[in-house]
C-alpha cells in the first residue's frame, strides 16, 4: 500500500521507571490507508494506548520514544521539533479520547472552545469559525447545533459529550484520527450511535481512523484491519474478517475463544490460564509463552513477526496453521 | 416451578429518592412559589419472582434502576414501597436474629473491587471478618476456614497476609466473591461483577461463578449491561428501563424472538464478534432523564412503533406466552 497515511516502522516506547524500564511499545510495526479504519485490540496494560500516545507526539517522561519511525505521508514524526508537531497534531492528525471531559475544558462554552481550535491552526474571523463549529457539530448529529454551541460540557449527556469531542476532532477535516476507548463509557445504544457516526465519517472524508479498544466486538463490525497486541507487541495482524474466522496467534485465539457468545450457552468458557505479566523487566522470549498451551523451549528466544499467509502477519513460532479452509 | 416457594420475591417494589427542598426554597413556596421535591422513581413497581436455584439476568443501561433493585434485593436499601419476601417470609415484617439471618443469606459482589474492599485490612481480615461477628465459625477455625474460602474462588492462601492492592483486578473480584461466600450465602447478587475485568479475566471469573453455582447451590441475580454475558450465564432474562421491567423471558426465548421494540434495539446494537462488517443502524434519542421521564410508555419517545395510546398509558407488564412477560401496548392489538 503506496497511499499510506501513516506507517508505523518498529516503534519503540519506553518507560524508564525507577522499577525497571517498561517496554510499554516494543517493536510495533503497521500501516493505515486513507478511508480505512484500523482496530487496535488489547488488554489493559498492553501497550495501545502508549502506541496512540506516541504517534500524537504525547508520551511524557520518564516515557520516550527509542526506536523507530513513525511515517506520516513519508515524513518521520519521531525526533521532529515540538513546533513542527504543534502544525501536525490536532491539525492533520487529530485524537478522540476515552472520556470527553479530557478533551473539554468545564469552564468554557463549547463555541469558544471549538473556535479557539480552529483559530489555533487557520487564520479566520469569528464568525466563519463559529459557522464551522456549528456544521461539524451538525455533522456528527447533535440537534439544534446552533443552541448547543453556547452550552457548557457539562449541559450535555454522556454520549453527546462524545459526539462534541469528535466534532472538535473534525474541525481541520484531519487525514487521520486516532481514537482511544471512544465509546467504552457509553451505553450500548449510545455506543450504537456513535459507530455509525464514525463510520460515517470515515467513508465522507476519506481519513484514516485507528480505533483502540480492549473490545474486541466493537472493532470486529467497525474495522477493515485488525492488529492485536499483547505485552506491548502486535501479535498478529490481518484483515478483521480473517482473524475472527480464523486466528493464527495462540493469545488471539484464546481471546476469541473467551468472548461469551462464542460458547455454547451454560458451558464453561475457553479460558486463557493465568494473567497479563507485569510489564517491568519483561524477560526475553514470547511474553505469552507462560500462558501458552504450544509453548517450547523456541519460544524462549523472541518469534519474528512473519507472515504466515497473504497480509496474516503473527509473532509465533507455532502458530495455528493447520485448520486453514 | 410453581410449586415450590420463590427464593426472592418483590411485589410491586419501588424505590424513590427524593431530594427535600431546601430552607431557601421553602421560603420561596410560603412567598407563593411552586418548587417541588425532586424525586426519582430509580425503580418502579417492580414484579418479579426467582426460583431457588436460578441465574436471572438483569439487563438495562445506565440509569435504568437495575443496580437500585439490586441493593433493594441485597438489603442495602429499604423499598419506597410494596415487599420483598424471601422464600416466602415478608422481609420488613422480620425483626433481630430472622433478620440477621436474612441478611447474611443474600449477599453481594460489586463492580469495581478496589472500592469494596477495605485498603487497610489483609485479606484474611476481609474474608474472615463476617463469619466470625457472625459465630459461623469458632476462633480457633478461623485460619482454616479463610483457607477454604480462598481456595474455593481460586485464591492461593499463601497470599491471605496481603493487602488488595497487591492483586490484580480478577484476583481482587475473587477475593470480593471469597468475602460473599464466607457467610454461607443462598443468593447472591452481581452487580456488574465482570464489566471492570479484561476479556481473559472476565472469562475465568465468569468460569468460577458458574462453577460456584453448581457447588452451593446457589442462585443469583446476575447485573449487567452486557448482553453477551448474562446470555451465556443467565436461565431467564429480565430487561429494565428508566425504572421498570419492559421484557422478562427465558434466555434463548429472549434472545430469539425479543417481543418489546426496547429489547429489540438493544438486542439489535450489540456489537457481536461476526467477520463481516458491519452497518449499524441505531435507535435514534437519548435515554431520557429519570427525574422527569415521559408520560406513558416510557420508551415512547424513542420507539419506532409508538402510537397515541404509548404517551398516554402506562402498559403493564403482562404474560404474552407461557413464563414470558412484556409490557408493550402492540401486544394488545395483535
Amino acid at each position: 500500500m503506496s497511499n499510506a497515511v501513516l506507517k508505523v516502522e518498529n516503534l519503540q516506547t519506553h518507560f524508564f521507571t525507577k522499577a525497571g524500564v517498561v517496554k510499554s511499545v516494543d517493536d510495533v510495526s503497521f500501516e493505515i490507508g486513507r478511508g480505512k479504519i484500523m482496530g487496535l485490540v488489547g488488554e489493559s496494560g498492553s501497550g495501545k494506548s502508549v502506541s496512540g500516545f506516541s504517534i500524537m507526539g504525547l508520551v511524557d517522561p520518564p516515557g520516550r520514544i527509542v526506536g523507530g519511525r513513525i511515517l506520516f505521508h513519508g515524513q518521520d514524526l519521531v525526533g521532529l521539533p515540538e513546533a513542527e508537531m504543534r502544525k501536525i497534531r490536532g491539525r492533520r492528525i487529530a485524537m478522540i479520547f476515552q472520556d470527553p471531559m479530557m478533551t473539554l475544558n468545564p469552564v468554557l462554552r463549547i463555541d469558544t472552545q471549538m473556535i479557539e481550535t480552529i483559530q489555533a491552526h487557520e487564520k479566520v474571523d469569528h464568525e466563519t469559525a463559529r459557522q464551522r463549529s456549528r456544521d461539524a457539530l451538525g455533522q456528527v448529529g447533535i440537534p439544534s447545533p446552533e443552541e448547543r454551541l453556547s452550552a457548557y460540557p457539562h449541559q450535555f449527556s454522556g454520549g453527546m459529550r462524545q459526539r462534541v469531542a469528535i466534532a472538535i476532532a473534525l474541525l481541520h477535516k484531519p487525514e487521520l484520527i486516532i481514537a482511544d476507548e471512544p465509546t467504552t463509557a457509553l451505553d450500548v445504544t449510545i455506543q450504537a450511535q456513535i459507530l455509525y457516526e464514525m463510520q460515517k465519517l470515515v467513508a465522507e472524508q476519506n481519513m484514516g481512523l485507528i480505533w483502540v479498544t480492549h473490545d474486541l466486538s466493537v472493532v470486529a463490525g467497525l474495522a477493515d484491519e485488525l492488529c492485536v497486541m499483547y505485552a506491548g507487541r502486535i501479535v498478529e495482524r490481518g484483515p478483521v474478517g480473517q482473524i475472527v474466522d480464523d486466528p493464527i496467534h495462540p493469545y488471539t485465539k484464546g481471546l476469541i475463544g473467551s468472548v461469551p457468545s462464542r460458547n455454547p450457552r451454560g458451558q464453561p468458557l475457553t479460558q486463557i490460564p493465568g494473567m497479563a505479566p507485569t510489564p517491568i523487566d519483561l524477560p526475553p522470549g514470547c511474553p505469552f509463552r507462560p500462558r501458552c498451551a504450544r509453548a517450547d523451549a523456541a519460544c524462549e528466544t523472541t518469534p519474528p513477526v512473519e507472515e504466515h499467509r497473504p497480509g496474516r502477519f503473527a509473532r509465533c513460532f507455532h502458530p495455528h496453521l493447520e485448520d486453514a479452509a | 416451578m410453581t410449586a415450590a416457594t420463590p427464593i426472592v420475591e418483590m411485589k410491586d417494589v419501588s424505590k424513590r429518592f427524593v431530594r427535600r427542598l431546601d430552607l431557601a426554597s421553602r421560603i420561596v413556596n410560603r412567598l407563593g412559589g411552586t418548587l417541588r421535591d425532586e424525586v426519582v422513581h430509580a425503580v418502579d413497581t417492580v414484579n418479579m419472582t426467582i426460583a431457588e436455584g436460578e441465574v436471572v439476568g438483569l439487563v438495562g443501561e445506565s440509569g435504568c434502576g437495575k443496580s437500585t433493585l439490586g441493593r433493594v434485593v441485597a438489603g442495602i436499601h429499604e423499598a419506597s414501597s410494596g415487599s420483598l419476601h424471601y422464600k416466602g417470609v415478608d422481609v420488613s415484617t422480620l425483626t433481630g436474629a430472622a433478620a440477621r439471618e436474612v441478611q447474611l443469606k443474600v449477599q453481594m459482589i460489586f463492580q469495581d473491587p478496589m472500592s469494596s474492599l477495605n485498603p487497610r485490612l489483609r485479606v484474611e481480615q476481609i474474608v474472615g471478618e463476617a463469619p466470625q461477628v457472625h459465630g459461623i465459625v469458632a476462633r480457633g477455625e478461623l485460619s482454616d476456614y479463610v483457607d477454604e474460602m480462598l481456595l474455593r474462588v481460586g485464591l492461593d492462601p499463601i497470599y491471605k497476609k496481603r493487602y488488595p492492592h497487591q492483586f490484580s483486578g480478577g484476583q481482587r473480584q475473587r477475593i470480593g466473591i471469597a468475602r460473599a461466600l464466607s457467610v454461607k450465602p443462598d443468593f447472591l447478587v452481581c452487580d456488574e461483577a465482570v464489566a471492570a475485568l479484561d476479556v481473559s479475566i472476565q472469562a475465568q471469573v465468569l468460569n468460577l461463578f458458574m462453577k460456584l453455582r453448581a457447588d452451593f447451590n446457589l442462585t443469583y441475580l446476575f447485573i449487567s449491561h452486557d448482553l453477551g454475558v448474562v446470555e451465556h450465564l443467565s436461565d431467564r432474562v429480565v430487561i429494565m428501563y428508566l425504572g421498570r421491567v419492559v421484557e422478562s423471558a427465558p434466555t434463548g426465548e429472549l434472545f430469539e424472538a425479543p417481543n418489546h421494540p426496547y429489547t429489540q434495539a438493544l438486542l439489535a446494537e450489540v456489537p457481536r464478534l461476526e467477520s463481516q462488517r458491519r452497518v449499524f443502524v441505531p435507535i435514534k434519542g437519548e435515554i431520557p432523564s429519570p427525574l422527569n421521564p415521559p408520560s406513558g410508555c416510557h420508551f415512547h419517545p424513542r420507539c419506532p412503533h409508538a402510537h397515541a395510546r404509548c404517551k398516554a398509558e402506562v402498559p403493564a407488564l403482562k404474560e404474552i406466552a407461557p413464563g414470558r412477560f412484556s409490557a408493550c401496548h402492540l401486544n394488545d392489538a395483535a
